[in-house]
């Protein structure tokens, strides 16, 4: 069956099924007339659903051994530009996609809208459509163009549908992020241009020997003198060498191994002893590049988002309806950090080397004032938000130890997060729905009456504190075990940040759950069988990702080897070597049992001690 | 005494008469000049028409006329573009040097046409309801419109003066066409005062550039600034400059805008959704041929004027516009912020520039028409319910027309996949290919900063909570004319924002042949 899937992406294209079929689904909700609203939302599900079904097929059908892409499809758009419609998917990208694919779906199940259902229906399949497109473009202006539309359904969401502050939140959300990404579009178009002058510059030689030939090869045509096979087949191959080079390209595979060129050959010339070749200038090296990394650094630290620009995460997360808070915290935060690892490590893997000190301290000092913060919180939404802020920290941290249990620790903890942050903001949902209050005070002793609600809030927000057995553990511990290997302190100083999480969450569950329940708690119902119907793909997930987490990690890290062997290969970043046995060996089998952790814990230290 | 005058007149002709021989006129290509005289001969047989006819027409005769005999003009420019684009032939001038035919003349003729169909489908409801009905605002529809045709076709600064007056005056009277309202008299004063003072700059300026070079024509300026390297170019400097105020002035680009707001919110609302488009790309064509072709060569010097006009442009547009109240304000700011970004693109002096400055015009022309249609219908009866709280609820009452104003507003603020977003793309590529990054981070900045605007218009449309405040669907009519021309602009603005390639091809072929260029 296996083999039956693998075989037919190549006649069908997987990917860009998924991005239009909830935009269709869209567009035939405009359709549906008013008064048979109550087929909207079944109609929503199963466009949603479809698109599920689709990532869970690519899930299926992709190549664990594979570090590429696959399912990559490529379209020319923008003739002119050479803009194209390239999508894949990678280990990186992968669980993402899959992510999106599964959340919405079950928060279309979960949640239906009070009012207007069918703009509310059509934005959340927008939005999706949105997501799944900037995990899977592979060209940096169509991952531009994903990564701002998502704005639009998310802005409408929160002001449509959400409490009280929600103009103001919807604003600040807009705004704050569109602020982020203006000067991506900046860098994105400087960095075309750049790489085309360079593709130019490069093809000068081939240009210049090309005319020469030309020349000699019509003289000696035109005079009769026969022209050797040789010289006729080096004519085509310098036409095929200089065409196309002054070509603009946004294609991100392209740029990056470009640039890597460019730095891989200075980077042999420094270990040759000549320090100075930094220092030649190169349109693709390091004076430009460094800008660059910034313009989209400044997006994607947003968006994450990383203190001090996390200030519109707890306003649009607490004002927000339960689904946009479910797929802002669940999948687009993502996109930040996802965008850190794909259009930052990869495409500057030198500019990310320089300033990963300064991310990872900021990553650290969200984990400890995320952490910080949530504790004082009296709302309880608002407190889920901060802690959403600790936990991209740690994200930010692995990714930025460069390492590959570091990355792909993050990329796990991207899925862990979406899946425990997610069913977090649903169970609040559920309590709103019957509290009508989001104020920790005014709720106690939630689970003499609602006993299996408290139960599965116990499981999920184990699971977000970190315990191990729970998908949360494997993730932050991977983080913390290849942070400690480059960035020794701020691994120490994050680990503070994990004890923190169990704080300011055990608290607020002790708070609402337990203590002498009043009327108002006492007639509180419990969770209804719906209700746990779609959770419990949720709970299944935090289970079994945190007992056995190989079959996620397997596909995760041939692409994250890959990746961290391009940093290699193009700065003086060396992986230290306690790192390189990567953890799918070793690392995973340990992990098959929840008691294994500590296990390795100690090898690694042992290894950073060598 | 009056003969003797007339003799002493005569007398330098007479002298010339004998050692020349008698002036050879010029030779007249009519072909080029068709979509000229459509345009032209519309207005004078529409004139003619409703004088001499007793009985109004049916309702909707004056808008299809005009409808189309602007499309008729740009239908004949097909066979000038097909000559234009033939390799073995190209641009070339015609009247004696007077008109430049080439691909970009052609291109922003069939912009400025399009602005006239769709102002004259806005005018014909809001006419009715005001109690304005007749010819008078669509022969002077198309008579402006003739001018703007003569300045993107001007290949001599007298001609595109001719041509800025011909636009101007029709427009002045447009702005003061509502006379039942005061603020619309004060518009039309207003704007005919400062554009007079903006006009006697330019015609300064054309002296002046006359007196450096010797010549009014674009071409000829070009040749003598390329041949003579001039040691004192004081004269030609403060020409330039005087020509860059009376055109800057036109654009509505910044320090020059200060008429626009207030001329913007007094003016009939379909005019206005002309003065945004029409005029500005008429003041645009009339400013890319001046500096592209007869400055062509003097491009250090003012590259950086335009620099620094885009960037205070820019910002004054986006910053201004965010502390009104009254939505024709902010849309007149905001059309100072998308001016700031055609500058943007103009500055950066490359084909690329002039590509991305005609899809900035030709698309901006839609959103912003679209933009004033709908405030057209809720400014209701008396056209003055303009302000933000008028547009509260408007997704209750008219679910379609708010959506189709989010939509163009949300176009105009650089959203994906609509035009609005490749416009500000490629005029930051052309900027970012010149090396001006600069510029190019200021203007998104500003874009950002004038979202907000266009964020509080859907605000007030969608996220109000107040059921009584949803205004009654009936005092909202949308008329026929304006259910066309929104139609027009969401096609528009959707297939150019999925297919750019439909207007960036024809942008690109305009470009290379500029004349003389």
């Amino acid at each position: 069956m296996m083999l039956a899937a693998a075989s037919a992406p190549a006649s069908f294209p997987l990917l860009t099924a998924a991005i239009l079929v909830p935009l269709a689904g869209a567009l035939v909700l405009a359709l549906i007339p008013s008064r048979r609203a109550e087929l909207l939302r079944p109609t929503a599900l199963l466009f949603s659903a479809t698109t599920g079904a689709f990532t869970l097929w690519m899930l299926a059908a992709f190549d664990r051994h594979d570090a590429g892409f696959q399912f990559e499809s490529t379209h020319t758009w923008v003739d002119d530009f050479g803009i194209q419609w390239h999508v894949g998917v990678d280990g990186i990208s992968l669980f993402l996609i899959v992510l999106t694919g599964v959340l919405f779906p079950l928060t279309f199940l979960a949640v239906s809208p009070k009012h207007d259902p069918k703009p509310y229906h059509a934005w959340l399949l927008m939005l999706q459509a949105g997501c799944i497109g900037a995990f899977a473009a592979l060209d940096l202006f169509l991952f531009f163009i994903f990564f701002e539309i998502v704005l639009v359904p998310m802005y409408f969401l929160i002001g449509g549908w959400g409490y009280g502050q929600r103009v103001y939140a919807a604003l600040k959300f807009f705004l704050y992020t569109m602020f982020g990404s203006a000067l991506m579009l900046v860098g994105i178009v400087s960095l075309a241009f750049i790489h085309r002058d360079d593709a130019m510059e490069r093809a000068t030689p081939a240009q210049e020997e090309l005319t020469a030939l030309q020349e000699s090869v019509d003289v000696r045509e035109s005079s009769g003198v026969d022209v050797p096979q040789e010289e006729l087949d080096r004519l085509d191959e310098l036409r095929a060498q200089v065409e196309g080079a002054d070509q603009l390209t946004f294609d991100l595979v392209d740029i990056a191994e470009g640039r890597a060129d460019v730095l891989a050959q200075e980077q042999e010339a420094i270990e040759a002893g000549d320090m100075d070749a930094r220092d030649s200038w190169n349109p693709l090296d390091w004076e430009a590049a460094k800008w660059i990394f910034l313009a989209l650094a400044l997006a994607f630290a947003v968006k994450v988002p990383l203190f001090p620009l996390h200030t519109w995460l707890p306003d649009a997360h607490t004002q927000a309806p339960t689904a946009g808070s479910v797929i802002l915290a669940g999948v687009m935060l993502k996109l930040g950090t996802y965008g850190f690892v794909r259009f930052g490590l990869y495409l500057f893997p030198d500019a990310s080397a320089f300033f990963a000190p300064v991310i990872a301290t900021l990553g650290v000092i969200g984990i400890l004032y995320g952490a910080v913060v949530a504790t004082m919180q009296r709302d309880i939404k608002r407190l889920v938000a901060y802690s959403s802020v600790a936990h991209l920290g740690f994200i930010a941290l692995g990714t930025f130890a460069m390492t590959t249990q570091g990355i792909g620790g993050g990329v796990l903890q991207m899925v862990n997060h979406g899946i425990s942050t997610g069913a977090l903001f649903l169970l609040l949902g559920m309590i709103y729905e019957r509290r009508h209050t989001y104020e920790i005070s005014a709720m106690s002793g939630l689970q003499k009456a609602a006993p299996v609600l408290a139960g599965v809030f116990t499981l999920v927000m184990l699971s977000s504190i970190g315990l191990p057995g729970l998908n949360g553990f494997i993730g932050e511990f991977l983080v913390l075990a290849g942070a400690y290997l480059t960035l020794k302190w701020w691994a120490v100083v994050a680990a503070a940040g994990v004890i923190l999480a169990a704080l300011y969450l055990l608290w607020a569950y002790q708070r609402v759950f337990h203590g002498t329940p009043t009327d108002d708690d006492l007639a509180t119902p419990d969770m209804r069988a719906g209700e746990l119907a779609y959770m419990a793909p949720l709970l299944a997930l935090i289970v079994f990702l945190g007992v056995y987490p190989k079959p996620v990690l397997e596909r995760i890290e041939p692409a994250i080897a890959s990746l961290v062997e391009h940093i290699e290969s193009t700065t003086d970043f060396v992986e230290p070597d306690a790192a390189t046995s990567g953890f799918s060996g070793e690392l995973v089998d340990s992990h098959a049992g929840d008691e294994g952790g500590t296990d390795h814990g100690a090898a690694t230290d042992h290894g950073e001690g060598e | 005494m009056f003969a003797s005058v007339l003799s002493s007149l005569s007398a330098p002709l007479q002298s010339a008469d004998e050692t020349f021989e008698p002036i050879a006129t010029p030779e007249i290509e009519w072909f080029t000049v068709v979509p000229l005289l459509v345009l032209v001969g519309a207005a004078l047989g529409l004139m003619t028409v409703t004088a001499v006819t007793r009985r109004r027409p049916f309702h909707g005769f004056y808008p299809l006329v005009t409808s189309v005999a602007a499309v008729a003009a740009a239908v004949t420019t097909w066979p000038i573009w097909d000559r234009v684009q033939d390799a073995d032939r190209g641009p070339f001038t015609a009247l004696a040097g007077a008109v430049g035919v080439d691909g970009f003349s052609v291109f922003m003729t069939v912009v400025i046409c399009a602005s006239v169909v769709l102002a004259s489908l806005l005018a014909d409801g809001y006419l009715r309801r005001e109690g304005l009905d007749g010819p008078e605002l669509y022969i002077l529809l198309l008579l402006s419109a003739s001018g703007g045709v003569i300045m993107s076709a001007a290949n001599d600064l007298i001609v595109l003066f001719l041509g800025l007056e011909i636009l101007s005056l029709a427009v002045y009277v447009l702005a003061a066409m509502h006379l039942r309202r005061v603020t619309s008299q004060e518009a039309g004063i207003k704007y005919f005062v400062l554009g007079s003072f903006a006009s006697a700059f330019l015609l300064y300026g054309i002296a002046l550039t006359y007196g450096a070079t010797g010549s009014t024509n674009l071409v000829e300026i070009l040749d003598y600034l390329s041949r003579v390297a001039l040691f004192d170019n004081g004269l030609l400097l403060a020409g330039m400059a005087m020509l860059l105020v009376g055109l800057l002035f036109k654009v509505a680009a910044a320090p020059f805008h200060a008429w626009t707001p207030d001329v913007y919110q007094g003016s009939p609302t379909p005019v206005v959704a002309y003065m945004a488009s029409g005029v500005k790309a008429a003041g645009f064509a009339g400013l890319i041929r001046v500096l592209y072709l007869g400055f062509d060569t003097y491009r250090v010097d003012w590259q950086p004027v335009i620099y620094a006009v885009a960037v205070l442009t820019l910002l004054v547009g986006s910053f201004m516009a965010v502390v009104q109240t009254d939505v024709k304000r902010m849309l007149a700011y905001s059309s100072i912020n998308h001016a700031g970004f055609v500058l943007v693109a103009v500055q950066a002096a490359t084909d690329r520039g002039v590509q991305a400055s005609m899809f900035y015009l030709a698309s901006y022309t839609f959103l912003v028409a679209g933009s004033f249609g709908i405030a057209t219908v809720v400014g209701r009866a008396g056209d003055a319910r303009h302000s933000l709280d008028d547009y509260r609820g408007l997704a209750r009452s008219r679910p379609v027309l708010a959506l189709v104003f989010s939509l163009l507003l949300f176009s105009q603020a650089g959203v994906p996949f609509t035009s609005g977003f490749f416009a500000k793309f490629y005029a930051i590529a052309a900027s970012v290919d010149a090396g001006s990054y600069p510029l190019a981070a200021v203007a998104m900045l500003s874009a950002v900063v004038a979202a907000f605007l266009y964020l509080r218009i859907t605000v007030s449309m969608w996220m109000s909570d107040d059921e009584a405040e949803v205004p009654d669907r009936r005092t909202l009519p949308v008329p026929t004319g304006v259910g066309i021309a929104l139609l027009l602009c969401v096609v528009v603005t959707l297939g150019v924002g999925l297919f750019p390639h439909l207007l960036t091809g024809p942008a690109g072929d305009a470009t290379a042949v500029l004349v003389g260029f």
